[in-house]
């Protein structure tokens, strides 16, 4: 088990959400997208200099900013 | 006693389109999340009684992230509880993650039916839902519905009344406990069976990519443009042209004759003849350019670009280029969802400028606000740039996208630096692909043109009548001996442009209209067009802009217009030589 966040981790593998670092509104704002603790998630890719990440959390696909993404830590096995 | 439904759901799950199929009222509905960002009222009749409808702009929870999902949580806690039905609309594609929203409705105590939308969709992706255990497990009417054919919507109708508040969670839940109770829920009524990919799943995943993602979109811009202006000009050419000068034409030839080829009405309604002739695009009359301008010059243009438009919009493909452009745009203080007012201020500035509800703060509003009204020209005058710059020459007209688009960079860039704040960070949901039914698609684009021809024909009539009286009583030399100077100084125009500029005020479109008859040179015109396209919004944006930020970013935005459109027009005068 390594915890990563979502910048570290590699495109193509899987994950689960163990924490969500930043504030409150953050958190909501992801639990709302169902990006929540224990959840698994996929990354799908990342853009060169410090662009976007997307995500597959359940049906969803989500793109988040670089630093937003920095928040997200993830264990992977 | 229910007096009011609400519309409420995530983002993107179709609120609107089920919105109008309950009150018959057509709002856009498109495939990316934020389409609607105003609120829509509507009615529909059960049994004797008219009740007011609401479409609510989406939001993932009750805990608001942006103006537009404030405005929805806000409005709906108004309300008092036992008075309003909501109707949750869910994307039952996506099941789990939309009954979030629910719970929290529920656990809120609202009378509450479930509307699960999109269940044409769910079978190709091997989902099925087991409604009748989920309306056992919320305890609220659970109703399968497809908005986009209209599959269900009778039965929601007839199921509205029963909507009840469901079954209260055992403890107090926070975002946890929420998703635990919805695992469950999924456990006991969705059934998954697995699906292969499809070409259109690895479509899908290919346009978010870095390399192939790129690819894509450069593909799909440069497709789009070439079909724009293919279909565009098609249009002019082989139909509305032909059809302006076979059967208006010689009405108008005859109402000329009739008012004897001159006078004050002659003037208003006709213009003036050239070489004894009507010119439809130098006679300047209420009924002879100004129809030319706006049937001839501009529809075609309209047509085609909202068919683009609504095409990708509906397809899915704007929030694949909005991650594409995330990086770019953040050096702009925006981030990449700010792409897509930009995309609609392509079309007209007003719903471009009232998209940029969906951005979080509002320095990011005003920098989106600004650079649409300086470096985004509408389709009206994009249409006329081509009609006129493009007789020059495409060197001139694509001059006039490069400066336009250098504009953008250079001054979201300097905003970026100058403006307290940093810009938010981008997060957002990217759609599947979806394949519109060609019907909803002509429907959306022929409001989007009744929109434009109400919009527009008025004031182009207003404006060029206006404008004909005030030639006739020589009220505009006042205001040339003014700016002559700086058009005359600055920008190398002819003193009669500053008429043409002026206008610009009420309309572009009408504006580039005016200089059609002062035979400026190709240089000229390249000026007088970006100046045009950068200076003042014309008065509806101007509105909008007014409502959006407020009295104080609206003059701080005017300030930035006409300091640049001066440089610029400046720049570009004594930087070209020819």
């Amino acid at each position: 088990m390594k915890k990563l966040n979502l910048i570290q981790m590699k495109a193509g593998r899987k994950a689960k959400v163990v924490e969500i670092r930043g504030g409150q509104a953050l958190q909501n704002r992801l639990m709302g997208m169902g990006i929540y603790l224990g959840k698994d998630i996929t990354k799908l890719s990342q853009f060169v200099l410090r662009g976007p990440i997307a995500i597959k959390a359940g049906r969803t696909v989500v793109a988040l900013g670089h630093s937003m993404a920095a928040k997200v830590i993830v264990e992977v096995e | 006693m229910i007096k009011k439904i609400f519309l409420i759901g995530n983002p993107n799950v179709g609120k609107s389109v089920v919105f109008s199929r309950l009150t018959g009222v057509q709002v856009i509905s498109s495939n990316y999340p934020g389409t609607t960002v105003e609120i829509s009222k509507g009615y529909l009749k059960i049994g004797e009684e008219k009740i007011e409808v609401i479409d609510l702009p989406g939001t993932y929870s009750l805990e608001p992230s942006s103006k537009a999902e404030e405005v929805a949580v806000n409005l709906l806690k108004e309300q008092p509880k036992n008075e309003v039905a909501v109707i949750n609309t869910i994307d039952s594609t996506n099941l789990e993650r939309n009954l979030y929203l629910t719970l929290q409705l529920i656990e809120q105590g609202y009378l509450l039916i479930a509307c699960l939308n999109m269940c044409d969709d769910t079978e190709h992706r091997g989902i099925s839902i087991d409604t009748v255990k989920l309306e056992a497990r919320l305890g609220v009417p659970v109703i399968s519905t497809c908005a986009v054919t209209g599959v269900g919507i009778k039965l929601l109708i007839g199921r509205i009344l029963e909507a009840k508040t469901g079954l209260q969670p055992r403890a107090t839940p926070d975002h946890q406990e929420r998703w635990k109770e919805i695992g469950e829920i999924i456990e006991d009524v969705q059934k998954l069976s697995h699906r292969h990919h499809t070409f259109r799943e690895m479509l899908e995943d290919a346009s978010i990519r870095p390399f192939s993602g790129i690819l894509l979109g450069a593909a799909v811009i440069y497709a789009s443009f070439k079909i724009v202006r293919f279909f565009g000009e098609s249009l002019i050419n082989n139909i509305f042209d032909p059809v302006f000068y076979k059967f208006y034409q010689p009405v108008v030839e005859k109402l000329s004759a009739v008012l004897g080829g001159g006078g004050f009405i002659h003037h208003l309604l006709i213009g003036d003849l050239i070489a004894g002739k009507i010119d439809f695009k130098q006679s300047l009359g209420l009924l002879t350019t100004a129809p030319y301008i706006e049937f001839v010059m501009v529809l075609p243009y309209v047509v085609s670009f909202y068919f683009v438009l609504s095409l990708l919009e509906d397809i899915g493909y704007l929030p694949r280029l909005a991650i594409l452009l995330d990086n770019i745009l953040h050096r702009l203080g925006l981030h990449g969802y700010a792409i897509i007012p930009v995309l609609l201020g392509f079309g007209c500035n007003v719903p471009g400028i009232l998209a940029t509800r969906v951005l979080e703060s509002k320095r990011e509003r005003f920098i989106a606000a600004t650079i649409i009204s300086i470096g985004v020209p509408c389709v009206p005058l994009q249409a006329m740039i081509f009609g006129l710059l493009g007789k020059f020459s495409g060197f001139y007209v694509a001059g006039v996208y490069l400066v336009l688009f250098a504009l953008i960079i250079i001054l979201g860039a300097v905003l970026n630096r100058v403006m307290q704040g940093y810009s938010p960070e981008f997060l957002m949901e990217i759609p599947p692909y979806r394949f519109p039914p060609l019907a909803v698609l002509a429907k959306k684009l022929y409001f989007r043109i009744k929109w434009f021809l109400i919009e527009a024909v008025p004031i182009v009539m207003l404006g060029v009548l206006l404008i004909n009286i005030l030639v006739y009583f020589r009220l505009f030399d006042f205001l040339t001996a003014i700016f002559a100077p700086v058009i005359k100084g600055l920008f190398g125009l002819p003193r009669e442009a500053v008429v043409a500029l002026a206008i610009g005020f009420l309309r572009k479109d009408v504006a580039v209209g005016m200089l059609m008859p002062l035979a400026l040179s190709a240089k000229q015109l390249f000026i007088a067009v970006t100046v045009l396209a950068i200076s003042f919004p014309c008065i509806a944006t101007f509105a909008v802009m007014f409502k959006e930020l407020g009295f104080k970013d609206l003059v701080k935005s005017t300030l930035i217009m006409i300091f640049v459109s001066l440089i610029v027009g400046t720049l570009l005068n004594f930087a070209i030589i020819r």
